[in-house]
């Protein structure tokens, strides 16, 4: 049982240095995520992410004006599950504190 | 050579502290490790998603009057910062309603570790 | 109960630091518009003020400063300010979270940078009160031996 645990260990490494052997450069300006145009010819997100917010918004911060508006409904979902995983805690447990006052 | 040792260290670091959370996740018996491994897991793919976002010479995502946004490559993709951002927080979260399950655990078996609490269990189900 | 020894230094300099950290993060929060921060950043050094005092000096004593029932009412009431900006959007005419729409004067990328705050302050409110909460859940459900 042991032996197949560190051989999925061992699998998952060599996996990661074969995906790591053919990324890009890190900080390579003309790597495809970074180009103005993707494979297909169509243009990338994250340069209209840059040219964008401040003609959209009057807001300079890019990161503000793509959490809050481009993708609101993106962080309006990571927002009730913040708010879900709060109430989930306090659910689990005053169940606990309830059944502790009745002994 | 150089050039590619240069432009992948970052990541070789990297894929050493996904593989420590894995290996806590996977050879680990005691469940409050194994959480602690899923966390540096986490941790290992944010730094992975930023190391993504950066550009030599570039700025950080804010408009500076000085540079205008014309040019694209004067600023770091703001993108992965924004999805990070909010799974940081997701994650804490996330984590908080791990460990109130495992005090519930606790506090039922007595015990966090796997072989031991399969079999506390066991014994439950058998006496019912 | 966990023995505690009360140190001076440490209960005084938590207590003077943590109106301190909230002025910054409020300020983070604010200005989060024109430089690195915003609602999430903010709520988590909020946070991490009254974690602060909650630690240092104790969590019967931080009562006093955040009630342990105030946790999640706060964080329910950022995600229904940032569901109720939607709303309003949508009531007055445009799509659910279309800041545009906003009832406020002025051209629509001011809108848009009023909504954006808006937004920011829920997400804040909602952090600070969820993460607050968490942390006096799991301080409760300890088991006593």
């Amino acid at each position: 049982m042991k032996a197949v645990n560190y051989a999925v260990l061992a699998l998952f490494g060599a996996v990661l240095i074969l995906a790591g052997l053919s990324l890009p450069d890190r900080g390579d300006p003309t790597a495809p995520l970074n180009r103005d145009k993707s494979a297909a010819g169509t243009p990338n997100a994250p340069s209209y992410y840059i040219r964008n917010p401040e003609r959209d918004a009057a807001t300079p911060n890019m990161v503000t004006v793509i959490l809050a508006d481009y993708r609101g409904f993106d962080t309006m979902g990571e927002e009730t599950v913040i708010l879900t995983a709060g109430l989930n805690c306090f659910l689990i447990l005053r169940r606990e504190r309830t059944k502790e006052k009745r002994r | 050579m150089t050039k590619f040792l240069l432009g992948h260290y970052g990541y070789w670091f990297v894929f050493l502290l996904m593989t420590l959370g894995f290996y806590g996740m996977v050879v680990k018996k005691n469940l409050v490790k194994k959480l602690i491994g899923m966390n540096i897991f986490q941790v290992a793919i944010i730094m992975f998603y930023l190391s993504s976002a950066g550009k030599w010479k570039a700025t950080i995502p804010i408009v500076d009057p000085a540079i205008g946004t014309a040019g694209t490559a004067r600023y770091i993709d703001p993108l992965q910062h924004c999805l990070m951002l909010t799974a940081i927080v997701v994650g804490v979260a996330t984590s908080g309603v791990a460990y109130a399950l495992l005090i519930t655990i606790y506090k039922r078996f007595g015990t966090l570790h796997e072989d031991e609490l399969i079999e506390r269990m066991k014994n439950d189900l058998d006496m019912e | 109960m966990m023995r505690r020894d009360d140190d001076a230094i440490i209960s005084l300099v938590s207590r003077t630091v943590s109106p301190f950290i909230m002025i910054f993060a409020l300020y983070v929060i604010f200005h989060g518009h024109y430089s690195p921060g915003g609602g999430f950043q903010g709520g988590t050094m909020l946070a991490a003020a009254l974690i602060l005092v909650r630690l240092a000096a104790g969590s019967d004593l931080a009562q006093l400063q955040f009630p342990r029932s105030w946790g999640t009412p706060l964080g329910s009431a950022g995600v229904l300010i940032y569901w109720g900006t939607g709303f309003v959007s949508m009531l007055c005419g445009g799509n659910f979270l279309n800041y545009a729409f906003l009832p406020v004067s002025g051209p629509p990328p001011h809108h848009r940078n009023l909504g954006i705050l808006f937004i920011e302050v829920g997400v804040g409110l909602a952090v600070m009160g969820i993460l607050t909460a968490i942390y006096d859940d799991l301080l409760e459900g300890r088991p006593h031996d």
